[in-house]
């Protein structure tokens, strides 16, 4: 060692953050306690990697018989139906709620109720907002859509909020100086500062939509879910590995649609 | 310039003005002065002095705590606010940072100043009228900026963004042109031209101009009146050769800065 380095010289450049570690540590020995209670073993992950292989095994091959394609079809259509009304109702209502909710334009009496409703339409997952929407309009697509658009409504909503809370109030300043009505310094201060932001958590709403429009079927609010837990149910699944499939295609699509569409807002 | 009718010169005149951002702190205190309705005036004076706080009171950017801000017989400060966006489409404003709305383009800027005057889903599917666009393509020309119309405004250089800030401001038709700091954010030589575009629009167009500035040279140079602040007040009000070091001293204490 360098005997010009004293103690001085080797005084460390960070302080240890003591809290941090505590909490790492806390987390790790929940992590394991928790692993313990609940019964979470390498053998038990062991026999049941043999019990998937067999599960895919009888997957194979995929059931494209002419009924079942016909049945795969109209189940699909419908879910991806569901997923573009619900995003389009989602992204309209979230656009004036989104705004009525950013604390940097609206008073505090105006957000706070906003927020509140936000976060209330973020509290629960789709399927459980489906159960309740098909008690209250029966089963089927209906049902499905509202439970879509509640959520999209949850998730647009906040970040668009967020995302007006981070803009310029200089730009917004300017076009309020001229004398413009309020919903003009909406649309020249605001609106452009945001609008790629809110089309990128528009099409990740949609993709997010139609992924659950598959799932929703489970509970009976319509859509491919239904078909798909039907064939579970029958041990069909060689049809299933079939619903699967034209899933992932279709979300494949819409990724390249939406990558298109980001293209277009640049 | 075709289509601007000379606007009818007009002043504003501030009695008793005072702000408070805190309580018990004035950055205004008691200001009163008519401002003069033809030519530059310049506002000279140290960062914090209230300057700017002083010119967004006019347009109640800011609001102001007391005091009377007269324009077009109207008292500002007592405006409703659909009264107030009326006066205010003829202010003109021009600020230190240009405050374009970078993601629209230098044309979608220039008429922003004209949105005063639109109802809002006009101004939403940007259906200006006829007579708007033909004066927006004038004033770009007058700025030279013509062929950059089409382009983003965050896509100019700092000289160009504030000549677009101007061509914005006098959209408006305005009967005064507040500018607050429009040459801070500038090198020397865009500061120049910057100013020469301000006097060559007050002396064209009748427009009064009121500009912030703390770059005593430049102020000198091109104002027609100078007002000079310290602390929140006016401690000088007169022509920009009547402007003495005991002046300056005043409004900038010391005497170091001072070649």
């Amino acid at each position: 060692m360098n005997p010009g380095l004293t103690a001085r010289t080797r005084r460390p450049a960070f302080l240890p953050n003591w809290p941090a570690r505590l909490a790492w540590l806390a987390l790790i020995t929940y992590a394991f306690y928790a692993a313990s209670i609940l019964d979470v073993t390498w053998e038990r992950f062991v026999t049941g990697l043999d019990n998937g292989m067999r599960f895919i095994a009888r997957m194979f091959p995929p059931d494209t018989g002419a009924a079942k394609l016909q049945l795969l079809a109209k189940g699909l259509y419908e879910s991806i139906e569901m997923a573009i009304i619900a995003s389009a109702l989602g992204i309209l209502l979230s656009l004036p709620i989104g705004l009525l909710a950013a604390r940097n334009l609206m008073p505090a009496w105006v957000t706070w109720p906003m927020r509140l409703f936000i976060a209330l339409c973020r509290s629960f997952h789709q399927v459980i907002i489906a159960i309740i929407f098909v008690k209250a309009v029966g089963f089927g697509a209906l049902a499905g859509i509202l439970a879509l658009t509640v959520a999209s409504i949850g998730f647009i909503g906040k970040l668009f909020a967020e995302a007006i809370e981070e803009i310029s109030l200089k730009q917004v300043e300017a076009i309020r100086a001229t004398g413009a009505p309020f919903m003009s310094v909406i649309a020249y201060g605001v609106l452009p500062q945001v609008l790629t932001r809110f089309v990128g958590f528009a099409t990740y709403q949609v993709d997010s939509n139609l992924r659950n429009s598959t799932m929703v079927g489970i509970v009976g609010a319509g859509g491919i879910g239904g078909t798909m837990f039907a064939a579970f149910q029958r041990f069909d699944f060689d049809f299933l590995l079939t619903i699967l499939l034209a899933i992932i295609a279709v979300i494949m699509v819409s990724e390249m649609l939406q990558n298109q569409i980001k293209k277009l807002y640049q | 310039m075709a289509g601007i009718p000379a606007a009818a010169p007009a002043t504003i005149e501030v009695r008793g003005l005072t702000k408070e951002y805190r309580r018990g702190t004035p950055v205004l205190r008691g200001i009163s002065i008519a401002f003069p309705d033809r030519g530059i005036t310049a506002v000279i004076g140290p960062s914090g002095t209230g300057k700017s706080t002083l010119i967004r009171c006019i347009n109640r950017l800011v609001e102001p705590t007391s005091g009377q801000i007269l324009f077009h017989g109207a008292d500002l400060v007592q405006l409703s606010r659909k009264a107030l966006r009326e006066h205010r489409r003829r202010i003109g404003m021009v600020f230190q940072e240009y405050n374009l709305v970078e993601r629209l383009s230098v044309m979608e800027n220039v008429l922003s100043g004209r949105l005063g005057y639109l109802p809002s889903w006009k101004a939403f599917l940007r259906r200006y009228p006829p007579q708007d666009i033909a004066m927006a393509w004038d004033l770009l020309e007058t700025v030279g900026l013509t062929p950059q119309a089409n382009q983003r405004a965050d896509a100019l250089s700092g000289g160009q963004r504030q000549r677009v800030g101007i061509a914005r401001a006098v959209m408006q038709q305005p009967d005064i042109l507040l500018a607050d700091e429009p040459t801070s954010s500038l090198d020397p030589k865009t500061s120049v031209e910057i100013m020469e575009l301000l006097v060559s629009i007050t002396d064209t167009r009748h427009i009064p101009v009121i500009v912030n500035i703390h770059n005593v040279p430049l102020a000198k140079r091109f104002a027609s009146h100078v007002i000079g602040m310290a602390g929140g007040a006016i401690v000088y009000d007169g022509p920009p050769d009547g402007l003495t070091d005991d002046h300056l001293n005043q409004i900038y204490g010391g005497e170091d800065w001072q070649e």
